[in-house]
């Protein structure tokens, strides 16, 4: 249980039976009124954002949240295969739960999958991860400091936008929260 | 070389740049200049105080067997029942627990009391000081009541508890709401978010009468607390009452608040025993108003929260040897 008080951003709790993370908690007390805890709720599951108004008195359910970083295996095009590499335990995740994440979904490559009462619910990439380009318009040598940009498809089928020096073929790396181009990938 | 023992870097440095503690200077210079103009005189009371007028909702902090007060209030009105006549102050008060971008533990507060005033005038000099630091164009009065229906469409006072939750983000009852729990969360939820974008001073009049506070009590129809609270962009900035004189009608709520406190798990708090008396010995009919100087500043100064404002902002719990808030 948590007490108002407890209520900060980033803390998963659970309301009506749905798994939410806090993004935004604020202090507020009328004048003469009872001080509350007044959060904003993402839903875990369908991503809704909504609010909440708790009093000193009341408390709320901790989400029973387990993260684990798993090895993406495959897709078969209705389900998504991640493995525990230390257990060899398998789960399978729907297109929904693996959401835009499939755009930097990478065989081998480690994600963190949430767990909610022992089901996955959603997928989080690692901030950086490195993919090749499967097209783009061919590379104009030594341009590293005009500051344009092309667009490159990348091996997942996602397009980033990649500065003109940089060619079919080359690997990558991106930054998976905001979809940009950090730098090429040595070796 | 220091001597104390060194833990990990904390960042001393003020939080309000110079910049904004000069203008903070300056604008407290024209609030002096503003009453000395109207010939009120400027106190200084206690901050400190063994007993105290207990409110249901805020707890002043304990210190050295008494609190650190939430108001001035009380040491004011004895001034007043002495014959001060028109009195203000300008100092540190005090809430226990109260912290975020609109609260601190410890906060500056201009409070000040006209005898033989009406909460009406009042509201006309309170206006006229906020717009020394804060030119606002527009003045709009209305009552709680008539905010409620104006910007959530329900009646505070008459519509069915069934029909206040329905406009709460919940849409539900829960256990233990009643008629107060739930404007208060109308209050939060709906009535600040919707005067927030209102460039406009807001004054609110005609208060729910379940937290008069030391307001005189108008008994209607619809039964209401005589305060009054000034709003800018849905922050509430002064409080001000039509006092109430009456010592025995006073002591009854203080009792009445300090049973609510136990019902809600807190301390009871000692009752100034002072300021009854000097309630009895006889106080002329009073306004008075205490206006949040910090947040007054952070909105003149488009700052995103109290501490932009504050030299300092420093919250209990951070040193291992104090507990004393």
């Amino acid at each position: 249980m948590l007490t108002h008080n407890q209520l900060r951003q980033g803390t998963r709790v659970e309301i009506d039976d749905l798994p939410w993370i806090i993004v935004d908690a604020s202090f507020v007390k009328p004048g003469k009124g009872q001080a509350f805890t007044k959060i904003k709720i993402k839903n875990l599951i369908d991503g809704r954002v909504i609010e909440r108004t708790y009093k000193s008195s009341e408390t709320v359910v901790k989400a029973s949240i387990v993260d684990k970083d798993m090895q993406f295996l495959y897709g078969d095009g209705e389900f998504w295969h991640f493995m525990d590499p230390a257990s060899y335990e398998q789960v399978a995740m729907t297109k929904s739960q693996v959401g835009d994440v499939i755009h930097w979904l990478k065989e081998q490559e480690s994600y963190q999958v949430t767990f909610w009462k022992e089901k996955p619910i959603s997928l989080t990439p690692p901030p950086f991860v490195i993919l090749t380009i499967t097209q783009c318009e061919p590379g104009i040598k030594g341009d590293t400091v005009s500051g344009a940009t092309k667009p490159a498809i990348l091996q997942t089928g996602a397009t980033v936008k990649v500065p003109l020096f940089v060619n079919e073929g080359d690997r990558i790396r991106v930054n998976t929260k905001t979809g940009e181009y950090v730098e090429r990938a040595k070796g | 070389m220091l001597n104390a023992p060194r833990g990990n870097w904390q960042p001393w440095q003020p939080i309000a740049t110079l910049e904004t503690l000069r203008l903070r200077a300056k604008a407290i210079q024209k609030i002096r200049a503003f009453f000395e103009g109207r010939g009120v005189l400027e106190v200084t009371t206690p901050v400190w105080l063994p007993e105290v007028a207990p409110e249901r909702h805020q707890t002043p902090p304990a210190c050295l067997g008494g609190f650190l007060l939430t108001s001035p209030e009380t040491c004011m009105k004895r001034l007043v029942a002495a014959g001060s006549g028109a009195i203000f102050q300008m100092g540190p008060a005090f809430r226990q627990g109260e912290s975020g971008r609109l609260h601190h533990p410890e906060f500056t507060m201009l409070e000040w009391y006209r005898p033989h005033w009406t909460v009406d005038q009042l509201v006309d000099e309170v206006t006229a000081l906020i717009q020394l630091v804060l030119p606002v164009l527009a003045i709009r009065i209305m009552t709680f009541q008539e905010a409620f229906q104006h910007f959530i469409g329900v009646d505070p006072f008459v519509a069915p508890l069934e029909t206040l939750a329905d406009a709460l983000e919940e849409g539900s009852l829960r256990p233990g709401d009643d008629r107060p729990a739930l404007i208060d969360r109308l209050f939060v939820q709906r009535l600040e978010p919707a005067i927030a974008p209102l460039e406009i001073l807001l004054i609110l009049t005609g208060f729910p009468p379940w937290e008069p506070g030391m307001a005189e009590v108008d008994p209607g129809p619809p039964r209401v607390a005589r305060r009054f609270e000034v709003f800018f962009r849905g922050v509430e900035l002064a409080n001000g009452y039509q006092e109430s004189r009456d010592p025995l009608d006073l002591e009854q709520r203080m009792l009445t608040a300090n049973a609510a406190r136990k019902r809600d798990g807190l301390n009871p708090l000692p009752i100034d025993r002072k300021f009854l008396q000097a309630m009895e010995a006889g106080f002329p009919p009073c306004a008075g108003v205490a206006l949040g100087l910090d947040r007054l500043l952070m909105l003149a100064f488009n700052k995103e929260g109290i501490d932009k404002v504050m030299t300092f902002h420093e919250l209990p719990g951070s040193s291992s040897m104090d507990r004393s808030f």
